[in-house]
């Protein structure tokens, strides 16, 4: 796959109050991102298990935006505050495993910033582009998370 | 049958919407249609359809059919936003006999056919979301929702108009109100008018009769100098903690006679009530037809509380109602639903330097003219200069201060327009001065509005289009010497134009109160970027929020004029009362839960409830989430070591499938 015709696949973590509500206003106001972003909606960017983050990456996402809603501004009081924290524990574990943490990214986005969302979307997949595929979900035969954490069901001998 | 691996039990049914040709416009939804019911057979799907809108009751009764004639299971519709929608198709599934909670609704609209406008990849997103919407239905559980009675009694915060009119509402209907004010006297802004436009009728005279209403009322309990401190709880079952700022006055024995008043010897410039252009003495109640009559004690400017010494007010009441050790009471309140209504502040005039407002002395402020104005003001209702007996013979009225503007606030006021006319009208009534209104665009748009402008342009008031650059009483140019200047582009002409007056009035814009983000924190709903407090949706639900049983009304939701707020403060109440009615709230079923038998009992997810709900064992040590305090989060269910934690709604299985979904790992194979 050549550079220039490279469309990565993005998962966005979104939350319920704040950014999937940004989405919609980006929607709403027919603001236009890549289609290569496919989002999911939580609660609360709190409810990011850094698990959901290693299963996208490592089932042929090549990019995780997480957002949520502003640091102060959680439905939830200051549970963004801990999906802050994981974010960063997730950047150092992803390097620490070749991965370039720049793969992941959390932005911060209120109901009221459908804007934002759109402009941020558009450059995170431009900013995934230039990284290049992952391929990480090739590595494990689409089988995903289960093809790295469980090893070959059959016994066979893995090449070092 | 339905499939050869991964659930064969289960019958799932794929509706795609067209939305009209906002969905089908941009992507070819027969398309997907076809594509789930093929690719997406072995998972379960056993009916997949497109349709013009799927939300018109002929939508909904082909999901209603298909789950009966079919033996559905499970249903995905493909359509907008679940904010939007999700309700509708759930109430269809219901009414078919199927559990609400099997039906999942992903958005293809504001996701895909509105942002993108490639119509192959829209499709292909499309498909994608369709199929993490069928992987994450084969999990979803059938839930029931959360039933809690509802409190009768209602906490309103502000006693401006907007909150008078949603406590006199919600108390008139039978129920319980808590009015809290923090000023010591309700009426908010409104008690410091002169004249309402475009009616020209005196402010006070239709507002104080709503306040002694307020003030009588057998079913309001008025809580003024007052603020809230803590809300715990949820929707029918808050409890507010208040404190009773100590008056150091005993409203059991206070008649309101005045007399304190009277004899307090400490003057102190009226930053609140008189805008910093008049006097209150150190007791005082900040206007004569206060409700409560009860005065406050200032503590920061008393002089016995400064020196020890004087009691003048102790002395003369002749009740012996003055309390000097009287203190703070905390106060706890059992309610079932709030509304915020607590207003606005003015934007700070010095903040635009360029117009001079606290360097030069004849520039006022819209609220500081609303005192002069009035009829009770510092000046009697004289129209006169800052040496307080010049009247003017020219008076410039600067329209957007602080409003429209990228510097400050880029949102219109709403009220300045008018807000100016009425000024334009009062100054040339009372001094018979020529007027000069300097505005950006004229913007009088509702029930006799224009028509005031209108007469305020007949009454012979010159408009000058354009925004002011500066005022500034550097005199360049003859005639110009001992005057105000104005210096601004008339946009009509196109030309510089340098007029001189002897005053300037600053139409200043709304902003929100200074401490609206803390109060919207304390009470769990959200602010815009602006700091306006965010409504449930902002044309269909302006006075919800997203927190259930907070309602807010006025200002404080963003700027309005005073039938507005009035309007806002009895649809809070209508939806209160439609609340306290239903007499228990059904709640999303979205609750953590924790497997004791796998809890080691680490505790990590102790610290992380902002809301307590989880409690810790100690004989067992392991921990137990309380339903009735859970908002529902998740953080929790993340951060579970053990996997002890589930989330109902959000789990792992459903996130994790869906996630394999929309990377399109379950797909059939394409047949040759």
């Amino acid at each position: 796959m050549s550079h220039e015709t490279f469309e990565p696949t993005i998962i966005g973590f979104t939350c319920n109050w704040c950014s999937y509500r940004a989405a919609d206003l980006a929607g709403t106001s027919r603001l236009k991102y890549p289609p290569n972003i496919r989002l999911i909606r939580l609660m609360c960017s709190g409810r990011l298990d850094p698990t959901f983050v290693i299963k996208a990456l490592a089932s042929g996402a090549d990019g995780v935006l997480i957002t949520g809603c502003h640091p102060g501004e959680c439905h939830y009081l200051e549970q963004n505050y801990k999906a802050l924290r994981r974010y960063l524990l997730l950047r150092r574990t992803l390097a620490a495993l070749g991965i370039e943490p720049q793969r992941i990214k959390l932005v911060w986005a209120s109901a009221a910033e459908g804007a934002k969302f759109a402009t941020e979307a558009t450059a995170f997949v431009e900013e995934i582009r230039a990284l290049g595929p992952l391929g990480w979900g090739k590595s494990t035969n689409g089988k995903g998370l289960e093809g790295i954490l469980e090893p070959s069901q059959k016994g066979e001998e893995v090449a070092a | 049958m339905s499939g050869k691996n991964g659930h064969p039990q289960e019958r799932i049914g794929v509706y795609v919407c067209h939305c009209g040709s906002n969905i089908a416009g941009t992507v070819d939804v027969e398309q997907v249609a076809q594509w789930a019911a093929s690719r997406l057979q072995h998972r379960g799907v056993v009916i997949a359809r497109d349709y013009k809108f799927m939300c018109s009751s002929l939508g909904q009764e082909l999901i209603e059919k298909d789950i009966k004639e079919l033996g559905l299971t499970r249903v995905v519709v493909a359509a907008c936003s679940p904010h939007l929608h999700e309700n509708t198709f759930r109430t269809a599934c219901a009414r078919a006999g199927l559990n609400p909670y099997l039906c999942e609704l992903v958005s293809i609209r504001e996701q895909v056919s509105w942002v993108h406008t490639d119509r192959t990849a829209a499709t292909m997103k499309a498909q994608a979301i369709v199929a993490g919407g069928v992987e994450r239905v084969l999990h979803h559980q059938p839930l029931e929702p959360l039933r809690v009675p509802i409190h009768e009694a209602t906490l309103v915060v502000g006693g401006g108009i907007a909150g008078i009119q949603a406590a006199l509402e919600i108390a008139d209907a039978g129920y319980p109100v808590y009015l809290v004010e923090r000023e010591p006297s309700i009426g908010g802004h409104m008690a410091q008018f002169d004249k309402t436009f475009p009616t020209l009728d005196c402010a006070a005279c239709i507002l104080t009769p709503k306040m002694v209403q307020v003030g009588e009322h057998p079913n309001i309990t008025l809580l003024t100098w007052s603020e809230v401190e803590k809300v715990e709880g949820f929707v029918g079952n808050f409890t507010v903690t208040v404190r009773k700022k100590a008056r150091k006055v005993n409203t059991d024995l206070c008649t309101g006679c005045g007399i304190c008043q009277e004899k307090c010897p400490k003057k102190v410039v009226d930053e609140v009530y008189e805008a910093g252009l008049g006097y209150r003495k150190a007791v005082y109640t900040p206007f004569p037809q206060a409700v409560p009559k009860y005065p406050v004690i200032d503590v920061a400017n008393c002089i016995y509380f400064e020196k020890g010494t004087c009691k003048a007010c102790e002395k003369f009441c002749p009740t012996g109602a003055i309390d000097f050790n009287q203190q703070d009471e905390i106060l706890t309140l059992q309610v079932g639903n709030i509304v915020l209504a607590t207003g606005y502040d003015i934007f700070d005039a010095r903040r635009a330097s360029n117009y001079g407002y606290g360097r030069l002395a004849n520039v006022f402020t819209s609220l500081e003219m609303e005192r002069m104005c009035n009829a009770a003001g510092p000046t009697g209702g004289k129209i006169v200069l800052r040496d307080g007996k010049t009247v003017p013979k020219t008076v410039g009225i600067i329209h957007c201060v602080g409003s429209r503007d990228r510097n400050f606030n880029n949102y219109c006021s709403v009220i300045c327009c008018m807000q100016s006319l009425k000024f334009a009208h009062l100054v040339k009534e009372r001094t018979g001065a020529t007027v000069y209104n300097f505005y950006i665009d004229m913007r009088t748009p509702f029930k006799d509005y224009d028509e005031f402008y209108q007469r305020v342009l007949e009454e012979g008031t010159l408009f000058v289009r354009g925004k002011v650059a500066e005022v500034t009483d550097a005199a360049r140019l003859p005639g110009e010497e001992g005057k105000l200047i104005i210096q601004v582009e008339d946009t009509l002409i196109g030309k510089q134009r340098r007029i001189p007056v002897d005053m300037v009035i600053l139409s200043v814009g709304l902003e929100p109160r200074r401490d609206a983000k803390e109060v919207a924190r304390k009470f769990g709903i959200a602010c815009s970027a602006n700091g306006w407090f965010t409504e449930r949706h902002p044309k269909l639900d302006p006075v919800a929020t997203m927190t259930e049983g907070i309602f807010i009304a006025g200002c404080a939701q963003g700027p309005k004029d005073i039938p507005a707020s009035v309007a806002q403060g009895a649809a809070a109440a209508a939806r209160v009362l439609g609340k306290i009615r239903q007499k228990e709230i059904t709640l999303e079923p979205i609750r953590a839960s924790i497997d004791e038998s796998k809890c080691s009992g680490c505790r990590i997810c102790n610290g992380l409830c902002p809301f307590n709900a989880i409690l810790f064992h100690e004989d067992r040590m392991v921990s137990e989430i309380n339903p009735a305090l859970c908002q529902g989060c998740g953080t929790c269910v993340a951060a579970c070591p053990a996997g002890a934690i589930s989330g109902t709604g959000f789990s792992n299985e459903q996130i994790l499938a869906q996630i394999e979904g929309l990377l399109l790992l379950n797909l059939e194979p394409q047949p040759a």
